[in-house]
C-alpha cells in the first residue's frame, strides 16, 4: 500500500491565524513529500512558518489558528480533516513529535516510567508489565545507560541531553511512520547536539521512519537531511537534495542563507554575506514575491506576480529568475 | 527529610515561645488580675492572700517562666468567669470548632477545585462566567451577612435548616461529635457554607488561573502530541501540576478558618472556641484569651509544617532540594 505513497504528502497547505487586525497567513500554499526513511530538513528564519507546518501536520494548530486549505496525507490517508478523536489516535501512534526544549517537554511531577507506560498503553494493548518492558527497551535504544534503573527517575534527575533522549523515546513509543522534530537540538550543548542528531539518523535508518527536521541550524541540516526545504514568509522558496541546495542554491534567499554560513576553508578575511533587511511580518507581506524588497536580483515582475514553484534540475524553486516560459504581459503591466 | 522536619519543628517552638511571651504580656497590660477575681469590697488582706496564692507577688521573670512552663504542660490557668480550668473549657469546645472548620474546608476544596477546573477548561462557557460571578460575591460579601442571609432564607422563610446550635451530638470519649446524628449534620450545613465560601472562591480562582497557566506549558503540548486522551491530559497531567498552590491555600486557610470561625460561630451561636473567645473578650477573661492565642498559633505552626511536607509528596523536585540544604 505505502509503496506508491510517500509517508507524508502535503499539498497546497494554508494555515491562517484570525486576529483582531484581520487574517494572517502563516502558511501560504506549501507542498512537499517525505518518503519512507527520508529526512527532510526544513530551514528558515524565525517566523517563516517552519514550526507551524509541523503543528499543522500533527493536527495541533490551536485557535485562533486554523488550516484554511490544502491537504495532508499520511501514507495515502488524508488526515487534515479527521475528527478530533481519530486525529488523537494518529498522534503519537503514527506521527511522533519532538519539541525544542527537553527541560520543559516532560511533566516534572511524573516518573519517566509513568510517562512512557502511559503513552505506550494509550496506543497499544500491552499489559502494564509488557509496557514497562517495552519502555526499558526504548530507553536502551535511545542510548540511556542502565535503563532498568533509570526508568523510575523523575525528569529533573536527568541531564538536558538525556532528557531529550527520553523525549525521543516517548515519540517512538508506538513506532510511528513519521517523526516531526521541531528544533530538537537548539536547547542543547554543541557536543550533545551531535549525539542527538546521530541518534535521530540511526533511528530513521533502522526503522525506516520518515523524519521532518525543523531547524534554523544549517550545520544540522547539512549533517542529517536527505533533502532540504528553505522556507520564507510562509512559503517554500526552494526545495531539493541537501547537497545541491547547500552547494548550489538557486533562489536568491537560499543563496544568501548559505552565504551566511561561516566556513573554515574560505579565506578568513572574506566577510560573511548578510541578507539586508529582515523577513516581513505576517501582517505586511509585500505583493508579488515576498522576498522582493530584500532580493539583489529583483526585477519588475517580482513586485507584482507571485512566483510559483518551478522544477529546475533536481530543485524546485519559487523564483521568476528561473522561469523559462514567456512572460505574461498582464503581469508585467 | 528527618533533618528537615526537626529543623522546622525547632523553628515552630521558637514561634510558639514568642507567642507565649505576648500572651503573658496580655495579663500585665490588662491591669491587676486580682481586681477581676475579687469583688470591689474585698478587704486588702484578703486581696493580698489571693495575690500570693496566684503567685502574683513573685518577680515578673519568675511569673513569666512559670506561665510558659505551665502552658507547655497544657495548663492555661483558671477562667475568671467560669472558675474552671481553661484547658477543660477549650477541650469541651474544640470538637465543635474543628468539625465546623473541617466541613467548611472540605466544602471549599471540593467545590473550589471542581469549579476552578471547569472554568479553566471551558473558559468561555456560560457556566464558567456564572462561577466567576459567584466567586466575586463570595469574595466581596462579609461573612456575617452571608450567614444572616442564609438563616433568613433557609431557616426563617423555608424552615429547612436550624438557625442556631449544633443539633444533637454523640459523645465519643471526650470528643462530642455532631457528624453522627441527622440534626447534627443538618446544623452543620449553613455554618460550613458561610465559613467556607470565601475559601471556596479563593481556591476556585487559584485553580482556574493555574489551570490556564499549566495548559500553556510545553509538557501539555507534548502530551497532546503523544496522542494521550483529553481526560488523561486534563486530569492527570494538568490538574496535578495545579495542586502545589492549592495545598498552600487549603493548608494556610485551614488555620484561618479555625481562627476566624469566631464570626460564623457568633452568627449561628455555634458552641465552639470562637464563641468562647467572644464571651471572654466581653468579660475580660484573659486566661481564655491567652490560651486561645496560643492554640491558634499552635494550629498555624502545625499546618505550616504539614503543608511543607505535603509539597514534597506532590513535587519530587523539592525532595532533592530538601535533602541537600543550601
Amino acid at each position: 500500500m505505502s509503496v506508491l505513497h510517500p509517508v507524508l504528502s502535503v499539498r497546497d497547505l494554508r494555515v491562517e491565524f484570525v486576529t483582531r487586525r484581520g487574517i494572517l497567513k502563516a502558511i501560504d500554499g506549501i507542498s512537499f513529500d517525505i518518503a519512507k526513511g527520508e529526512v527532510l530538513g526544513v530551514v528558515g528564519e524565525s517566523g517563516a512558518g517552519k514550526s507551524v507546518t509541523g503543528s499543522a501536520v500533527i493536527g495541533l494548530i490551536d485557535p485562533p489558528g486554523r488550516i484554511a486549505g490544502g491537504e495532508i496525507h499520511l501514507s495515502g490517508m488524508r488526515i487534515d480533516n479527521l475528527p478530533p478523536e481519530e486525529m488523537r489516535r494518529v498522534r503519537g501512534k503514527r506521527i511522533g513529535m519532538i519539541f525544542q526544549d527537553p527541560l520543559t517537554s516532560l511533566n516534572p511531577l511524573y516518573r519517566v516510567s509513568e510517562q512512557l507506560i502511559e503513552t505506550i498503553r494509550t496506543h497499544t494493548n500491552l499489559s502494564a508489565s509488557a509496557a514497562r518492558k517495552r519502555a526499558i527497551d526504548l530507553l536502551a535504544e535511545v542510548g540511556i545507560p542502565a535503563p532498568d534503573k533509570r526508568i523510575d527517575s523523575y525528569p529533573h534527575e536527568f541531564s538536558g541531553g538525556m532528557r531529550q533522549r527520553v523525549v525521543i523515546a516517548l515519540a517512538l513509543c508506538a513506532e510511528p511512520e513519521l517523526i516531526i522534530a521541531d528544533e530538537p537540538t537548539t536547547a542543547l550543548d554543541v557536543s550533545v547536539q551531535a549525539q542527538i542528531i546521530s541518534l535521530l539518523k540511526r533511528l530513521g535508518r533502522e526503522h525506516g521512519t520518515a523524519i521532518m527536521l525543523v531547524t534554523h541550524d544549517m550545520g544540522v541540516i547539512a549533517e542529517t537531511a536527505d533533502r532540504v526545504a528553505v522556507m520564507y514568509a510562509g512559503r517554500i522558496a526552494e526545495i531539493g537534495p541537501v547537497r545541491d541546495v547547500v552547494q548550489n542554491p538557486l533562489h536568491p534567499y537560499a543563496k544568501g542563507l548559505m552565504g551566511a554560513i561561516p566556513s573554515l576553508e574560505n579565506d578568513s578575511s572574506e566577510r560573511l554575506v548578510q541578507i539586508p533587511g529582515s523577513m516581513p511580518r505576517l501582517s505586511a507581506i509585500p505583493p508579488g514575491c515576498p522576498f522582493n524588497p530584500r532580493c539583489p536580483n529583483v526585477f519588475d515582475r517580482c513586485r507584482v506576480e507571485r512566483p510559483d514553484p518551478i522544477q529546475h534540475s533536481e530543485h524546485r524553486v519559487a523564483c521568476h529568475l528561473y522561469d523559462q516560459s514567456p512572460v505574461r504581459s498582464e503581469a508585467v503591466a | 527529610m528527618l533533618a528537615f522536619i526537626v529543623r522546622r519543628a525547632l523553628q515552630a517552638i521558637g514561634v510558639l515561645l514568642a507567642v507565649g511571651i505576648i500572651a503573658f504580656a496580655m495579663f500585665r497590660f490588662a491591669g491587676d488580675p486580682v481586681n477581676q477575681i475579687v469583688s470591689i469590697d474585698t478587704p486588702a488582706a484578703e486581696r493580698e492572700q489571693v495575690r500570693r496564692s496566684l503567685g502574683l507577688d513573685d518577680p515578673v521573670p519568675v511569673q513569666m517562666a512559670r506561665y510558659l512552663v505551665r502552658t507547655a504542660q497544657g495548663d492555661f490557668g483558671v477562667s475568671y468567669q467560669f472558675r474552671q480550668p481553661v484547658s477543660d473549657l477549650l477541650a469541651e469546645r474544640m470538637p465543635a470548632t474543628l468539625e465546623l472548620a473541617l466541613c467548611a474546608t472540605i466544602f471549599a476544596t471540593v467545590f473550589g477545585v471542581l469549579m476552578g477546573v471547569y472554568s479553566g477548561l471551558k473558559r468561555d462557557s456560560v457556566l464558567a462566567k456564572v462561577f466567576q460571578t459567584i466567586s466575586l460575591i463570595g469574595i466581596s460579601l462579609p461573612t456575617f451577612l452571608i450567614g444572616i442571609l442564609l438563616i433568613y432564607l433557609f431557616a426563617v422563610t423555608l424552615g429547612w435548616l436550624p438557625s442556631y446550635g449544633r443539633g444533637d451530638t454523640v459523645q465519643l470519649g471526650w470528643w462530642s461529635t455532631g457528624l453522627l446524628t441527622g440534626s447534627g449534620l443538618k446544623a452543620l450545613i449553613m455554618p460550613s457554607i458561610t465559613l467556607g465560601l470565601f475559601q471556596m472562591t479563593l481556591i476556585m480562582r487559584i485553580v482556574r488561573a493555574e489551570m490556564l497557566e499549566v495548559l500553556r506549558t510545553d509538557y501539555i503540548k507534548f502530551a497532546r502530541a503523544r496522542g494521550l486522551t483529553t481526560r488523561a491530559i486534563h486530569f492527570g497531567h494538568a490538574l496535578k501540576n495545579t495542586l502545589v498552590p492549592v495545598i498552600t491555600i487549603v493548608g494556610l486557610q485551614f488555620g484561618s478558618v479555625i481562627a476566624f470561625a469566631i464570626i460564623t460561630e457568633t452568627v449561628f451561636q455555634w458552641p465552639g472556641m470562637g464563641l468562647l473567645f467572644v464571651q471572654a473578650v466581653q468579660n475580660v477573661d484573659i486566661p481564655i484569651m491567652a490560651a486561645y492565642l496560643m492554640l491558634v498559633a499552635l494550629i498555624f505552626v502545625a499546618i505550616n509544617l504539614a503543608v511543607d511536607i505535603l509539597y514534597t509528596v506532590v513535587d519530587p523536585r523539592l525532595r532533592t532540594t530538601i535533602r541537600q540544604p543550601t
